[in-house]
C-alpha cells in the first residue's frame, strides 16, 4: 500500500500512507445507529412537520480497511440513501459516522472539506453525475484544483494520468460528457474519485445503469483499483449476483435497518435472516431443469412505505415465521449469531440454528448447474 | 479476489481482437462501421473515408474510439443552426442589428438635427407637413423633422430598454440565486419579497418613483430595473432549485467544491440559456415601459426625442397629420415584435426536444 505506483506511460498517482495511529486499528468507518429522516411538511407559508420519510432507521456496521462491504436490498429501502449520509450529503437525524474514529457530524466548512479528501463517490447515474458543461478535463481536474494538490503546471499531466489509469484516452480531456459513452463516463466519474487518493469510496449501484456487456469492465476496474491503490469499497447494489463476486462481507437491508451482515459465502450459502432467505430464493438459476423443481419462496404483500413503517421488526408484515406478540412489538436488535455473522430477528437464538436452509431450497451458487450438499 | 469476469489476454493482438468484438467504443465509431464513406450530416469529423474504417478496425489504439483528436461541434454552434432556420427569428435579428446601427450611427446618418425647429417645416397655418424633398417623413408640431427624431429615439429607447434590463437582470440573477441555493430563511423572505412585488401595478409604482425623483436617463434606468426584477427572479429560483439537485452538484460538494465555487463554476453555466432567453424578451417590456413612461410625460425630457413622447405631442393632429402619431408608433411596434420574435427563437434554439411549429 505504500510507495508510487506506475501505469501506462509512467503515472504516478500514489496511494495514500496509512496513517500511524490508525494502522494498529483495522476499521476505517464505523457506523452507529445511523438516523436519516426526511420530514414530510404541509402549509404554504409556515410549513409544519406532518411526518417522515424513514429512510434509514438505525444502522450500524463497520467497513474494514481495505474490504469491499456490500450492501444490498430492494429499492427504496434505503440503501443509497447511508452511502449518502456516511459521506454527510444527506443531513442527519441521529447516530454517528465515524472515520479513524474521528466523529465526521461535528466537522463542518473547512474541516469538512478537507475531510472529503479521504472519502469519495462513485455515482449511480454516468450521464447526471457529471457537470454537461465542463470539459472532462475540468472535470477529473477540479478535485486537484480545490484542494490544492499540485501546482498549475502539473495539473494537467496529472489529469492526463488519471484518465489513462481508468482506460480513456488522455487526448480526450477538452472534450464534453456527451460525447462520451455511458461506460466511458463512469470511468471518468472514478477517475475523478481517484484524483484526490482518497481511503474509502462508496459506490452507490455504479454499473445499474450501464449496458450488461460493459458492466464486467467497470467492476474488473475497480477491482484493479483497489489492489493497486488499497482502496476500501461500501458497494451498494441491487444486483446480488455482482455483489456476491466483488465484496468481502455483504449486508441486506429491508426499509431502513440492516437484517443481515455476515461473510461473503456464508450469506450466499447458509442465510438465516427470513428476508434474506427469500430474497436468495428469488434469483433464477440458469439451468431450467434446477430452476423446474424449484420452489422460491414468495413474500406475500408489498413493502411497507418507510413513512409509516411497521412496529417492531420492519419485517414483519410479510414474514413466514412472524411470531404474533413477539415481532410486532419488540425492534430485533442485531446481534452475532454465529462468529462473524449478524442477523436481526427474534426466532434466531445465538447458537442455535432452527430455520438453517439448504442448498436444495434456495440456490445458493448463482450460475451453478449442480446442487451441492448441505453445508453447515 | 475472484477471477476476471473477462479473459485476460495478455497478448495485443488478441486484446484488439476482443477489443474490437465487445470494446466500450465510442458512439462516434458506431456510425462509422455502418458508412464510412458516405457523406452525412452528423459531422463525426472524420477528413477521411480511410480514417473511418481505420477507426472501425480498432487500429487506431488500445482506448477505442480513436487516437486523433477530433474536434467537436459546441453547443453554441448547435444552438445557432437551429435558431438558423426559424425565419422569424433571423428576421427580428435582422431588425435588432438595423436598429442598433441606426442608434449608434444616428449623429452621422440622421439627416437634420433632430431639435432644430425649421420655418419651413411648417405650413402657413403653423400645422406639421407631410413628408417632402427635404422631411422625408415630414415635421412635427414645431417644424422638426420627423426622421432624424425617430433616429434619435431609437437611441433613447434602446440604451434606455437594454440597460434598465441588465439591471433587472443582475438584481433578478443575486437574488434569484440565492434563494434556490440557500433555501430556508433566506428563500422564504426573498421569495415573499418577490410575490409582493409583483403583486404591486409596476406602472403605477413607476409613475410614482419618477415623480418624485426628477425624470432623466438613469434615474429611468434605475426606475425600470428596479420595478421590473421580479419575473427575472422567478425564472432563476426555478432554475437554480432544479438544478441543485442534480448529482454533479452533489459531486462537486463532495469534491470539496465551497459553495461560492458551486455557484460559480457549477450552475451558473448552466443559467445562461435562460438569462439569454429571458433577457431578450425583457427588453421588449422595457423599451414598451419607457415609451408609456415618455408617453405619460414622466419619460426623458423634451427636446430629447423619444418615441412615447413623440407619440404623445402628435396624438392631438391624429386626424390632420396621423403620421405623428403612426411612424413612431410602427417604430415601437417593430422594436418590440424584433426581441420578442428574436426571445422566442432563442428559446426554442436551446431547447432541443421542442418541437418545430
Amino acid at each position: 500500500m505504500s510507495g508510487a505506483t506506475t501505469h501506462g506511460g509512467g503515472a504516478t498517482v500514489a496511494p495514500r500512507e496509512a496513517d500511524a495511529a490508525t494502522a494498529t486499528n483495522g476499521d476505517l468507518v464505523t457506523v452507529k445507529d445511523l438516523k436519516v429522516h426526511f420530514p414530510i411538511t404541509s402549509g404554504i407559508v409556515f410549513q409544519r412537520k406532518v411526518g417522515a420519510v424513514h429512510a434509514v432507521d438505525g444502522i450500524s456496521l463497520i467497513v474494514k480497511r481495505g474490504e469491499t462491504l456490500g450492501l444490498v436490498g430492494e429499492s427504496g429501502c434505503g440503501k443509497s440513501t447511508t452511502g449518502r449520509a456516511i459521506l454527510r450529503l444527506e443531513p442527519l437525524t441521529g447516530g454517528h459516522v465515524l472515520y479513524e474514529g474521528a466523529d465526521l457530524a461535528r466537522l463542518s466548512g473547512r474541516a469538512l472539506r478537507r475531510q472529503r479528501r479521504r472519502m469519495q463517490m462513485i455515482f449511480q447515474d454516468p450521464y447526471a453525475s457529471l457537470n454537461s458543461r465542463m470539459t472532462v478535463g475540468d472535470i477529473v481536474g477540479e478535485p486537484l484544483l480545490v484542494h490544492k494538490l499540485c501546482p498549475r503546471r502539473e495539473r494537467e499531466k496529472r489529469t492526463r494520468d488519471l484518465l489513462e489509469l481508468v482506460g480513456i484516452n488522455p487526448n480526450t480531456l477538452n472534450r464534453y460528457p456527451h460525447e462520451f459513452s455511458g461506460g466511458q463516463r463512469q470511468r471518468i466519474g472514478i477517475a475523478r474519485a481517484l484524483a484526490v487518493e482518497p481511503n474509502f469510496i462508496v459506490c452507490d449501484e455504479p454499473i445499474s445503469a450501464l449496458d450488461v456487456s460493459i458492466r464486467a469492465q467497470i467492476i474488473n476496474l475497480l477491482q484493479r483499483l483497489q489492489g493497486e491503490f488499497g482502496l476500501t469499497y461500501l458497494f451498494i447494489a441491487h444486483d446480488l449476483s455482482v455483489v456476491r463476486h466483488i465484496s468481502d462481507r455483504v449486508a441486506v437491508m429491508y426499509l431502513g435497518r440492516i437484517v443481515e451482515l455476515a461473510e461473503n459465502s456464508v450469506l450466499y450459502e447458509t442465510p438465516m435472516h427470513p428476508y434474506t432467505q427469500a430474497l436468495l430464493s428469488a434469483v433464477p438459476i440458469p439451468d431450467p431443469a434446477v430452476e423446474e423443481m424449484r420452489r422460491p419462496i414468495v413474500l406475500k404483500g408489498d413493502v411497507p412505505s418507510p413513512v409509516d413503517p411497521p412496529s417492531g421488526c420492519h419485517f414483519h408484515t410479510r414474514c413466514p415465521a412472524v411470531q404474533e406478540g413477539l415481532c410486532d412489538v419488540n425492534d430485533p436488535a442485531l446481534v452475532e449469531v454465529r462468529p462473524a455473522h449478524w442477523a436481526a430477528c427474534h426466532l434466531i437464538t445465538p447458537g442455535d440454528f432452527p430455520n438453517i436452509r439448504t442448498a436444495e431450497n434456495i440456490g445458493p451458487d448463482l450460475g451453478a448447474t449442480a446442487l451441492r450438499d448441505e453445508g453447515g | 479476489m475472484s477471477d476476471d469476469l473477462v479473459p485476460h489476454l495478455e497478448n495485443p493482438e488478441e486484446r484488439r481482437a476482443y477489443d474490437q468484438a465487445y470494446g466500450d467504443t465510442g458512439a462516434d465509431a458506431g456510425m462509422a462501421t455502418i458508412a464510412p464513406d458516405m457523406e452525412t450530416d452528423l459531422k463525426t469529423g472524420f477528413e477521411t473515408p480511410a480514417e473511418d474504417t481505420a477507426l472501425a478496425a480498432g487500429e487506431a489504439g488500445y482506448w477505442s474510439p480513436d487516437a486523433a483528436i477530433i474536434e467537436h461541434k459546441g453547443t453554441w454552434e448547435e444552438v445557432w443552426e437551429r435558431f438558423r432556420k426559424d425565419k422569424f427569428a433571423v428576421a427580428g435579428l435582422v431588425v435588432i442589428g438595423i436598429l442598433v446601427i441606426v442608434a449608434i450611427t444616428a449623429p452621422w446618418i440622421a439627416p437634420h438635427d433632430p431639435t432644430t425647429q425649421y420655418d419651413e417645416g411648417l405650413t402657413m397655418k403653423g400645422m406639421p407637413m407631410g413628408s417632402s424633398a427635404k422631411f422625408w417623413l415630414g415635421t412635427d408640431t414645431l417644424g422638426r423633422d420627423l426622421l432624424s427624431r425617430l433616429m434619435y429615439g431609437a437611441r433613447v429607447s434602446l440604451v434606455i430598454g437594454i440597460m434598465a434590463n441588465g439591471l433587472a437582470l443582475i438584481l433578478g440573477v443575486i437574488f434569484g440565486l440565492t434563494a434556490g441555493f440557500f433555501r430556508g430563511a433566506t428563500e422564504t423572505a426573498i421569495m415573499r419579497v418577490t410575490d409582493v412585488m409583483m403583486a404591486f401595478p409596476i406602472y403605477l409604482l413607476a409613475v410614482a418613483l419618477v415623480s418624485v425623483l426628477k425624470p432623466s436617463l438613469w434615474i429611468l434606468i434605475f426606475v425600470i430595473g428596479f420595478v421590473y426584477w421580479t419575473p427575472m427572479t422567478r425564472v432563476i429560483h426555478g432554475e437554480v432549485l432544479s438544478i441543485r439537485e442534480k448529482e454533479f452538484v452533489a459531486a462537486a460538494r463532495l469534491t470539496g467544491c465551497t459553495n461560492v465555487r458551486i455557484l460559480y463554476r457549477h450552475i451558473l453555466p448552466h443559467l445562461v440559456a435562460p438569462i439569454i432567453v429571458y433577457t431578450s424578451l425583457g427588453i421588449a417590456t422595457t423599451v414598451l415601459f419607457e415609451a408609456t413612461l415618455s408617453y405619460i410625460g414622466l419619460g426623458v425630457q423634451p427636446p430629447t426625442p423619444s418615441w412615447g413622447q413623440m407619440i404623445s405631442d402628435g396624438q392631438n393632429y391624429y386626424l390632420s397629420a396621423p403620421h405623428l402619431v403612426i411612424y413612431p408608433g410602427l417604430c415601437i411596434m417593430i422594436t418590440v415584435l424584433a426581441f420578442n420574435l428574436v426571445g422566442d427563437g432563442l428559446r426554442d434554439a436551446f431547447d432541443p426536444q421542442q418541437r418545430r411549429r
